[in-house]
């Protein structure tokens, strides 16, 4: 019964959807936003990359929102798992050399990867988010790979957390006071394809790249250790 | 087209697996389709027929041929968010494993449906 009365929703939905989208042309997109970022985002924020440029100089208060939104979830998921006490925790079984010399050869280069994947976020596709998950991807390998892991460090985790944090927000702050807006972009702006460019976009990237890679390695690491 | 159709579609079966599943984790699972498939539709908005991703390398590239890169931030800013949710959504869940026992809707008592 509960199938039958869904499907009818689900096909009312649908027709909906279909009814909007259709007047909706596909593949030739007139928005003037796009032609405006497109044609001045190198000038105007010195950035290769023109997601970059939006997600960080011209929407950059969207991305201050976004990572606090991705902080308060990190710190809700640690209240709600560490409500209960913690049991004492499991004896896995000792992953065998294969796997533990495997772990211990991939997590530099991983860690390398992610640094490259936030450094270079304002000239290559990528950035501070996408590095940053895969510095978690990487501390999700040692943590299921690897035998004599004792868990992360949760206090320099922490701290990394908030300086990075603070640093995405001093630099805004300082952005008011030079050029009279929060997250100005008043540091010359240099050369386009240049790794020293665009202003304080590749700063605000590495800080987020290690805000994002701390705080989704705590979240694996609080759903790991709750037996 | 195709593409529209694929988000619809991911869409759709999100939405039919909330609403008829028990289990919490395919709940779960199904919300995840869900945004998934609202993450299709955004960045297929910006689409430009034959057109390249907005990043000026070396080569030389045409500015009136990339594609919208407002939807693609929105996107990039979406799936951080959703993997936050998600982990949430997760945790609440292995919390309520360890209060009822079970991660069937029904027999959780204050959840009726």
């Amino acid at each position: 019964m509960r199938k039958i009365i869904s499907l009818v929703l689900l096909a009312i939905l649908l027709t909906g959807i279909i009814f909007c989208l259709g007047k909706i042309p596909f593949g030739n997109t007139q928005s003037k936003v796009r032609r405006y970022y497109v044609n001045n985002g190198i000038k105007d924020t010195g950035a290769t990359n023109i997601v970059t440029s939006v997600v960080l100089n011209y929407r950059g208060l969207d991305t201050l929102g976004e990572v606090t939104i991705l902080f308060i979830a990190a710190i809700g998921l640690s209240a709600v798992l560490h409500w209960e006490e913690k049991r004492q925790k499991k004896q896995g079984r000792r992953s065998s050399l294969i796997l533990y010399t495997g772990c211990r050869f991939l997590f530099p280069l991983i860690m390398l990867f992610g640094a490259y994947i936030f450094i270079h976020g304002h000239l290559t596709p990528g950035g501070g988010f996408q590095g940053g998950a895969i510095i978690a991807s990487g501390f999700l390998l040692t943590m299921l790979g690897c035998w004599k892991w004792q868990g992360v460090n949760k206090i320099a985790f922490k701290v990394t957390e908030s300086i990075a944090g603070i640093i995405f927000v001093v630099v805004g702050l300082l952005g008011l006071l030079y050029s009279g807006y929060f997250l100005a972009n008043y540091l010359p702006k240099g050369l386009p394809n240049q790794l020293f460019s665009a202003g304080i976009i590749p700063i605000i990237y590495v800080a987020i790249g290690f805000k994002v890679g701390t705080e989704l390695s705590g979240v694996l690491d609080n759903l790991i250790e709750e037996p | 087209m195709i593409y529209y159709t694929a988000a619809i579609g991911l869409i759709i079966i999100g939405l039919y697996i909330v609403l008829t599943k028990r289990n919490l984790i395919k709940v779960i699972i199904g919300l995840d389709l869900f945004e998934t498939g609202i993450f299709i539709l955004l960045v297929c908005a910006g689409y430009i027929k034959g057109g390249t991703a907005p990043i000026f390398s070396k080569a030389k590239v045409n500015p009136s041929m990339m594609v919208d890169p407002v939807p693609q931030a929105l996107v990039l800013t979406a799936i951080v968010i959703g993997v936050a949710t998600l982990a949430l959504a997760l945790s609440l869940a292995i919390r309520l494993y360890h209060h009822y026992g079970t991660l069937d809707l029904r027999k959780i008592k204050e959840l009726k449906w």
